[in-house]
């Protein structure tokens, strides 16, 4: 019956990390080698079937090798943030956010901009130090762009939620073409933001900075402030 | 009197309707002097005008922007389309298509008598409400031979983007249980002030809503019911700046089911405030006419707003969005009134006010085909926990006997639903829905418990919220940023251009007739 599982038989486990050839755990080092094995399937319509298997993995990953680039700055709370404005630019920096293009969605604006903030995160709205402007979905470029303008931005934030054929691509970079043709490239700070968003792919675009998954207004806030002063923005 | 499981003071509910209803009523008197360009485009649908000129603009926008440029939409298209027929003796279709062609100037007048226009319309007007008469039948036919699921349906969207696409992704829900298809439109459709014309294949986030679009998806979904031995109801999107065209197209051609709310288009595409509320009056009257269900989005400022602090918004907006859907002649079996579990799951009991915030919903409104929203704005990436979230949620909408579940994807948050995410969550719902039927029956609240407590603190809120704006109107209201936190200025937002005070001439018979006669 069961007795092979638990056999006291000395067995040769594979001990050995190699950390440039991660394999996947299952409960012992580098195992999982049975044939992959089909534990479910259910036919959903005639021609598709749905499937659950679990088997080996033969795919390694280089841990040694990964980089992963992130958002350097430290982050913030709240109240150090405005304490960090008081004391290095001494005056309220503003804030432009929108969901750009034809995205409708504006859970990702909200949750960095919204009074009430994210899971437990205060947003831009609550800062005493940032004048925050949430100007909603929908907006094209140009228009958030003019706004920026009219504002006196110091930091524009785009958020993009839908990522259907890379539509957010296509008008992030469309959102850095504009402002490089107006000259504000470098007069505002640019941030985007969304799940399908990483910091690595802000970066390609021309961003400052990209804010994915897990991040909040802290970061955003925090990344802004510090960048403005690494740029001696006043 | 009703019995309330949660105590409930019905006292209290009837007075907070009665507010609604003030606030509703003020609306109405200031939408039933207007009308927009989107309601004079139905009407020329209405008149069988359709199809595309050279340039790929519908005629219906043909005619309409004809009147516009002229200055002469006040008196509406109907005036000048039976003019036009009793001066060519065309039919309303050719006459569009001379307008198209430049070679008719729908603006002469050669008369103003009622009696002369009424008699020349009439023939037009029996046939496009015996269409949608027959439409009607179609549905109630199937609902009486084949039938169909138990409520809460499920309902599933699909987005491919490809309405062909769409077809296999909706048939596979429907063979899987889903009882009510959404096809979600692309994005920023809403923004359109048209409505695209044929099949289309391409579309971000979702596939664009035409009339052959509906027509195609249709026929697959009664061929799959048929095959299931259980009708499958097709849902679409009667918001933006085209609602009450998509009303007509969504009759003529068998929807079901309308998402068709009074301020979302406000709220959250920045339209004009005027203009929805005088479009929503035309698509619901529609919509009432034709027996489609109507969701209304209270959900929505749950995704903006917190859910625990804004529960009483969602509350007073299901009341007044329940006021003016009576107001358009919709009954209250029609209203799928909007409500959604949005809390932070890391929020201790959670759950339990989240089941005060239904049962309270389903008590107030006790008729009502309630649509119940799943979790989004706290969906992560993680989808086993989102999972769990998801069952849940479904136990709440077996629990309080919710009309519609809209369910919640594992994968929300990640991408637009595959077919084996749709699998998981239908599999989630029924299993939960059967194996806790009849749990709504057994249980009972406890005096002085946290639920009933709940109910009694939102239920105040809302009478609060319901004086304050009774006070100053909607419109003040909305400004101020009253629901979902989001503020719109009266004459602020996109199409108040084509809003317009009705004119002597002015005549639409389709409201009385579609109010009257079910």
């Amino acid at each position: 019956m069961s007795e092979g599982l638990y056999s006291m038989e000395a067995k040769d486990f594979d001990k050995t990390l190699d950390l440039s050839k991660i394999k996947p755990y299952g409960d012992t080092m580098n195992d999982g080698n049975e044939n992959p094995s089909v534990v479910f399937y259910q036919e959903l319509t005639p021609g598709f079937t749905f499937l659950n298997c679990y088997g080996s993995c033969t795919h390694t990953v280089d841990y040694t090798n990964i980089y992963v680039p992130k958002v350097e700055s430290n982050t913030m709370d709240m109240y150090e943030t405005d304490e960090y404005i008081k004391e290095n630019i001494g005056r309220k920096i503003v804030i432009v956010g929108a969901s750009t293009g034809t995205d409708a969605h504006t859970v990702g604006i909200d949750a960095i901009m919204n009074m009430k903030g994210y899971a437990g995160h205060y947003g831009l709205e609550r800062y005493e130090m940032i004048e925050a402007y949430n100007l909603g979905s929908q907006v094209p470029n140009e228009e958030f762009i003019a706004r920026g303008i009219e504002l006196h931005a110091d930091a524009l934030l785009v958020s993009q939620t839908v990522t259907q054929k890379d539509v957010h691509i296509q008008n992030m970079t469309n959102f850095i073409e504009l402002m490089e043709a107006e000259g504000l490239r470098d007069k505002m700070i640019c941030c985007c933001g969304g799940a399908r968003v990483t910091h690595e792919l802000a970066k390609e675009l021309g961003f400052d900075a990209g804010f994915g998954m897990n991040t909040y207004a802290d970061d955003v806030a925090s990344f802004v402030v510090q960048e403005m002063v690494k740029r001696g923005m006043k | 009197m009703q019995k309330s499981k949660l105590g409930l003071d019905f006292q209290k509910v009837e007075y907070a309707r009665g507010l609604a209803k003030g606030i509703a009523q003020d609306v109405q008197t200031f939408v039933e002097q207007y009308t927009t360009v989107a309601v004079e485009r139905t009407l020329c649908r209405l008149m069988g005008i359709d199809g595309v000129d050279d340039n790929d603009v519908p005629l219906p926008n043909v005619v309409v922007e004809a009147l516009k440029d002229k200055g002469v939409l006040s008196e509406g298209a109907l005036f000048f389309i039976a003019n036009a027929m009793i001066q060519t003796g065309l039919n309303p279709q050719q006459i569009a298509e001379k307008v198209a062609a430049e070679e008719l100037d729908i603006t002469k007048v050669v008369t103003t008598d009622p009696k002369q226009i009424a008699d020349v319309l009439q023939p037009v007007i029996d046939e496009s409400m015996a269409r949608i008469r027959a439409r009607r039948a179609r549905r109630e036919h199937y609902l009486e031979t084949i039938g169909e699921g138990p409520k809460p349906y499920l309902y599933i969207i699909v987005a491919t983007g490809n309405i062909y696409e769409d077809v296999v992704q909706a048939q596979a829900g429907a063979r899987q249980g889903a009882d009510v298809i959404a096809v979600i439109r692309t994005t920023g459709q809403s923004l359109l002030d048209y409505v695209p014309y044929g099949a289309t294949t391409e579309g971000f986030g979702g596939t664009f809503a035409t009339q052959e679009n509906f027509r195609i998806m249709r026929k697959a979904l009664d061929e799959v019911g048929e095959e299931q031995g259980r009708y499958i109801r097709l849902c679409n999107y009667c918001s933006g700046l085209c609602m009450p065209e998509i009303a007509i197209m969504g009759a003529f051609e068998g929807l079901d089911v309308m998402l068709n709310d009074a301020l979302y288009g406000i709220l959250f595409r920045d339209i004009n405030m005027q203009r929805t509320l005088i479009d929503q009056y035309m698509s619901r009257i529609i919509n009432g006419f034709a027996g489609v269900i109507i969701n209304t989005g209270e959900d929505n400022y749950l995704t903006t707003a917190d859910a625990v602090e804004a529960a009483h918004t969602v509350l007073a907006s299901d009341l007044i969005n329940e006021q003016l859907a009576l107001m358009a002649g919709l009954p209250e079996e029609q209203m799928g009134l909007g409500h959604a579990f949005e809390m932070d799951p890391m929020l201790e009991n959670g759950f339990l006010l989240e089941l005060a915030q239904a049962q309270m919903t389903r008590e107030i409104f006790p008729k009502a085909t309630l649509k119940y929203m799943p979790p989004t704005k706290f969906m992560t990436g993680n989808i086993f926990r989102g999972h769990i979230q998801d069952a849940l949620f479904n136990m709440i909408g077996i629990w309080t006997h919710q009309g519609i579940q809209l369910l919640g994807m594992p994968t929300e948050a990640i991408h637009t639903p595959f077919m084996s995410d749709r699998y998981l969550s239908i599999e989630n719902a029924k299993y939960i829905f059967n194996n806790m039927k009849s749990i709504g029956d057994e249980m009972e609240f406890k005096e002085d418990g946290i639920c009933r407590n709940r109910v009694k603190e939102v239920l105040g809120n809302t009478i609060k919220l319901l004086e304050d704006i009774t006070k100053e109107g909607l419109f003040t209201a909305l400004e101020k940023g009253i629901f979902g936190d989001v503020k719109r200025p009266k004459n602020g937002g996109k199409g108040l251009a084509g809003v317009t005070m009705k004119g002597a001439n002015y005549l639409n018979p389709f409201i009385e007739l579609m109010k009257g006669k079910r």
